[in-house]
């Protein structure tokens, strides 16, 4: 079976800013250090909004409020997060695509986006009933401890791309190999 | 001069384990890092409604007492994970401006939260002026980013 993502991430590795952003002297930590700053705002105001939402903090603050006035910076955040994100990658496009850590990033973020879209399509939707005097429902409670944990792991994997433990280069067990992609051919005799 | 103290401390125990083991210092790396997201939200919810964004129909002081231990609680953990990590290559810090530029700011930064910014944002909305709170709230930003930038170039530098 052909590997279509690994043909996909061939190719950009080897196209001209690609290249351009990984020779940089700079340039790449410039990057780095933006979804650095990014992660403060975009991790830190999605944290604040979830110990409201478990009821720790900014308890006289309506979850109304909180969406209206904290969410669209979260928002502006996760821009700056994703544009960063997607330049890092595209700076080491074959490792990053073949790193454990990085595929186990990518499936949190979709874990962390559909417990996002659970709580502004359910609980969220009863937000006029709630807020303020009804008490935070089991629902809405969930919903920010399953972010606090998804986006802490986030963060976890997403440091750890960077180490070259579970990398295709070295040989590696059957398992490593299968959830990372790894063919034979990408082994490093010299590694 | 403080050469020497930097090599005692990259020789102690805690240093050497760091050093000779795989996974320690990205382990401690990634809670350091969680705990920045942590004290980036607790800081920046603040220095925003002192910038008049955000939270703005709701009183600073009452923002800012919520925030505090969360404040404080993310310095704890950012100084205890990053105190080991610091071990494991203290020689390289010594070396490397990155580091430096992050210690004065984290002192400044410190010194400025529990002191001006604790002054403006435990009194009532109405007793400094909003060009007085912006300052305060900016100056916060600056010195908190730079000890953010400080601590992500320490690992391009050396």
């Amino acid at each position: 079976m052909t590997d279509v993502g690994h043909a996909v991430v061939e190719w950009l590795a080897n196209t001209e800013w690609s290249v351009a952003l990984h020779e940089s002297q700079y340039g790449y930590a410039v990057v780095e250090s933006i979804h650095v700053w990014a992660l403060c705002l975009f991790v830190g105001f999605a944290i604040v909004l979830d110990l409201r939402l478990v009821g720790v903090i900014f308890r006289g603050v309506p979850v109304a409020h909180m969406i209206e006035r904290v969410l669209p910076w979260t928002r502006a955040g996760f821009v700056v997060m994703v544009i960063s994100g997607v330049l890092l990658f595209y700076a080491i496009p074959v490792r990053t695509y073949h790193n454990v850590f990085f595929r186990a990033k990518a499936v949190l973020l979709i874990l962390a986006g559909l417990n996002a879209f659970a709580f502004h399509y359910g609980v969220a939707r009863r937000l006029p009933d709630w807020d303020v005097n009804g008490g935070l429902p089991r629902a809405a409670r969930l919903a920010g401890v399953f972010s606090l944990m998804l986006w802490a792991s986030v963060v976890f994997s997403g440091r750890l791309i960077a180490y070259n433990w579970f990398d295709c280069a070295k040989r590696q067990s059957p398992l490593i190999s299968t959830l990372a992609g790894c063919t034979p051919e990408m082994i490093d005799p010299y590694q | 001069m403080l050469l020497p103290l930097f090599e005692a401390l990259e020789a102690s125990a805690i240093g050497e384990g760091i050093r000779n083991s795989l996974w320690m210092f990205p382990i401690i790396e990634a809670f350091h890092l969680i705990g920045l997201a942590v004290i980036g939200g607790a800081i920046l919810v603040v220095d925003f409604r002192l910038l008049g964004l955000g939270l703005r129909n709701h009183s600073v002081s009452k923002l800012a007492h919520d925030m505090q231990p969360w404040v404080i609680g993310s310095i704890v953990v950012m100084v205890l994970s990053g105190l080991p990590l610091f071990l494991s290559e203290a020689i390289k810090c010594y070396y490397s401006f990155a580091f430096w530029t992050k210690m004065t700011a984290l002192l400044l930064a410190v010194a400025f939260t529990f002191t001006v910014r604790r002054y403006v944002t435990s009194a009532p909305d109405d007793r400094y002026s909003p060009l007085r709170a912006k300052a305060v709230g900016l100056t916060s930003i600056a010195l908190w980013a730079t000890v953010g930038w400080g601590g992500r170039w320490i690992g391009f530098s050396g």
